[in-house]
């Protein structure tokens, strides 16, 4: 698929979830290359971030098949194929062939067959529709085999050999070019904030050329839900911080990451890591988004080949610190509430406790489903999966199940701390006829800050 | 030289060797992989305890997962007990060790060992038929699997006929025993087997990795 085709396609703002308009016709396959070269390129590419790990992971698998009883889209589909470590099947092959310590053996008695691109193309669904790389499965495995990790490795070789879903590829390739994958440049990023600004009555520096904090947002944020900006603006004004926006670095979101691109992953990165050099912040704080806190809260350092000079937190990091230490103070809401855990902020992530911390600060009364915090059970939207038309009916297979469990719980009101996993439940709900829709843990904190006329 | 003299002497002095270097270079060859640093700023130090716990973090599944794999876990422990137990407190098998070590250790009385080596041979068999009938674990099986499933079960077999005596001679039923037991040593590094090494591997990495994270996994 030429630049020129992707260039055409626009992206739908009008559906409650963004993406690309549905492909008439779909490019599945990217770049001028002959099938050998798309499986080299495929191999190569994979087997280049082969450390120990990787290659621990490997041969640690027994073929229990535990793993497809925590996958939320094996749950939503009970197909053999969907089992988490088949989805590797191919790398694993190549692994045993190409790079493991038998690899001699294998390749000579020829006891693993080479891979085929007719055998990629085939994963592609796999490897990218039906994972959202939440994590779940390594939860269940008794070799506690990190799956989702092997999927973003098994990314990278598919990037490589241009086998990328249409729509995921069109995203990425927009977000390399114009810094942003839905559209949200830095012209469309400074008009939001000056409309925000005005609608909400609140300041937000940009482009300052010095500031303690520098503030992302992801593409979704800015696009769909550019309250989540005045919020954030109406919290760190009120805590009096140092504070900006940055066109030069301002989008969270890492489709580099998503898509297997890690060049790509790297340019994204170090927008954000140059222009808070260069303004002197000493936190980055991410927007309520759950890929973009591994892309940089976890990865970022190892992108950039050194550690951070600043301290990276995801948005609900930075208000638990704020309520516990009475930075901010917050009125009493007094709900119900079932907190929707981002795979990627918790169980990946670590910051599992900080939205619980504020939620308890906001008075409400929180009540769990019965696989919640580390537990959690993924929306079906991550890992770019919500940008693909193809996998829309299982997605919102998963979001019943997902919907089940929440109202199950008889909350009254639903809380997230991801973007991403927002816009699913609004998709997927109206599909649903959900009669509840999911809220922001950061709206909800500016909703309810006691505003101080001291400070 | 009888098959007996054979399976005590150069067949099990192959076996062991096969054993234990196939095992060290399968292990050294991915240890010798590259270790990448993670340059992130850790959530927690002490990842090493977080390694530690999860070595045995995962010997019964959390709660959510309970219902559908309950069963496996309890047919895995009953298949890897019965293995420990038998090989390591049949009375003929502590002399064995004794012989080698210079040291022996209490033995099982034999009737409880029968009885735990068929009540592990019914597991196996119950491991197998799930793993034929499961749509899932018969996707992802492969010579591997039935072959380690076979070369596990051999042994058992054959040792429980060579103490009931029911060979037609004697020695001949212990050395074909024997040389079951050697073709599990020699199968040993090449196949899944190994697992009882990496999954110690495999449980610290992910334990420690997610300890330095904060997360679970």
């Amino acid at each position: 698929m030429s630049d020129a085709t992707t260039n055409e396609i626009p992206v739908d703002l009008e559906s409650k979830r963004l993406s690309v308009t549905r492909p008439d016709v779909r490019f599945d396959k990217q770049g001028e290359m002959s099938d050998d070269e798309r499986v080299q390129k495929a191999m190569q590419h994979f087997a280049k971030d082969f450390g120990y790990v990787a290659a621990t992971y490997m041969e640690a698998c027994v073929h229990c098949g535990a793993c497809a009883h925590a996958c939320p889209f094996y749950e939503a589909n009970p197909d053999p194929k969907l089992t988490p470590i088949w989805k590797l099947e191919p790398f694993k092959q190549a692994y045993k062939r190409e790079a493991g310590p038998l690899s001699f053996f294998y390749k000579t008695l020829n006891l693993k067959s080479k891979v085929t691109v007719e055998q990629l193309e085939e994963w592609q669904e796999l490897l990218y529709d039906t994972c959202t790389m939440c994590g779940r499965c390594t939860l269940v495995c008794p070799m506690s085999i990190d799956i989702a990790t092997l999927v973003g490795m098994a990314r990278h070789g598919m990037f490589q050999a241009g086998l990328v879903p249409h729509e995921l590829y069109t995203v990425t390739e927009k977000a390399e070019r114009e810094g942003s994958p839905l559209g949200a440049t830095p012209k469309v990023f400074a008009d939001r904030v000056e409309w925000m600004e005005d609608e909400h009555e609140v300041d937000m520096p940009l482009d300052q050329d010095q500031a303690d904090v520098l503030v992302l947002m992801s593409s979704i944020e800015i696009q769909k839900y550019p309250e989540s900006m005045a919020a954030t603006g109406k919290i760190l004004n009120q805590m009096g911080k140092s504070w900006t926006f940055h066109t030069e670095g301002y989008e969270a979101t890492n489709f580099g990451m998503l898509s297997g691109n890690t060049q790509w992953q790297k340019d994204m990165t170090m927008k954000i890591i140059s222009t808070a050099e260069k303004i002197g912040a000493e936190l980055v704080i991410l927007p309520e988004c759950g890929h973009a806190y591994q892309a940089l809260r976890w990865q970022g350092a190892n992108m950039l080949g050194r550690p951070l000079p600043f301290k990276v937190q995801h948005i609900s990091e930075f208000l638990a610190e704020a309520v516990e230490s009475g930075a901010i103070r917050l009125n009493k809401v007094n709900k119900t509430v079932a907190f929707h855990d981002p795979c990627q902020v918790s169980r990946r992530g670590g910051a599992t406790p900080a939205p619980r911390k504020v939620l308890d600060a906001l008075g409400v009364d929180v009540r769990e489903p019965e696989s919640s915090g580390n537990l959690n059970f993924c929306c079906g939207g991550g890992g770019g999966v919500i940008t693909i038309h193809r996998a829309d009916s299982l997605r919102y297979k998963i979001m019943g199940n997902k919907l089940a469990q929440l109202d199950g719980t008889g909350a009254e009101m639903m809380v997230t701390s991801c973007s991403n996993c927002r816009q699913n439940f609004d998709d997927s709900g109206e599909k649903l006829h959900w009669d509840k829709q999911m809220n922001s843990l950061l709206e909800l904190v500016a909703d309810n800050l006691v505003e101080d006329t001291k400070s | 030289m009888t098959l007996l003299d054979f399976a005590r002497g150069p067949a099990m002095q192959f076996a062991i060797v096969v054993f234990i270097v196939g095992i060290s270079f399968r292990l050294v060859g991915v240890w010798a992989l590259r270790h990448k640093p993670d340059l992130s700023e850790p959530r927690q130090t002490d990842a090493w305890k977080g390694g530690l716990k999860g070595l045995v973090q995962h010997a019964w599944p959390y709660k959510p997962f309970r219902a559908d794999l309950v069963k496996e876990h309890i047919i895995g422990y009953v298949i890897h007990l019965g293995l420990l137990f038998v090989i390591f407190f049949y009375k003929p098998h502590v002399l064995f060790f004794q012989d080698i070590f210079g040291f022996g250790w209490p033995a099982l009385p034999n009737g409880i060992i029968t009885a735990i080596a068929v009540i592990t041979i019914v597991a196996l068999i119950i491991a197998l038929v799930n793993r034929i009938t499961d749509p899932v674990r018969r996707m992802l099986s492969n010579f591997d699997d039935y072959f380690s499933w076979f070369v596990t079960t051999l042994p058992f077999v054959t040792g429980l006929a060579t103490a009931a005596n029911i060979w037609w001679h004697y020695e001949t039923g212990l050395a074909i025993h024997l040389l079951t037991v050697w073709l599990l040593l020699i199968y040993f590094p090449f196949g899944k087997l190994m697992h009882a090494f990496w999954f110690g591997v495999s449980r610290y990495t992910t334990g420690s990795r997610f300890a330095r994270r904060g997360g679970i996994a």
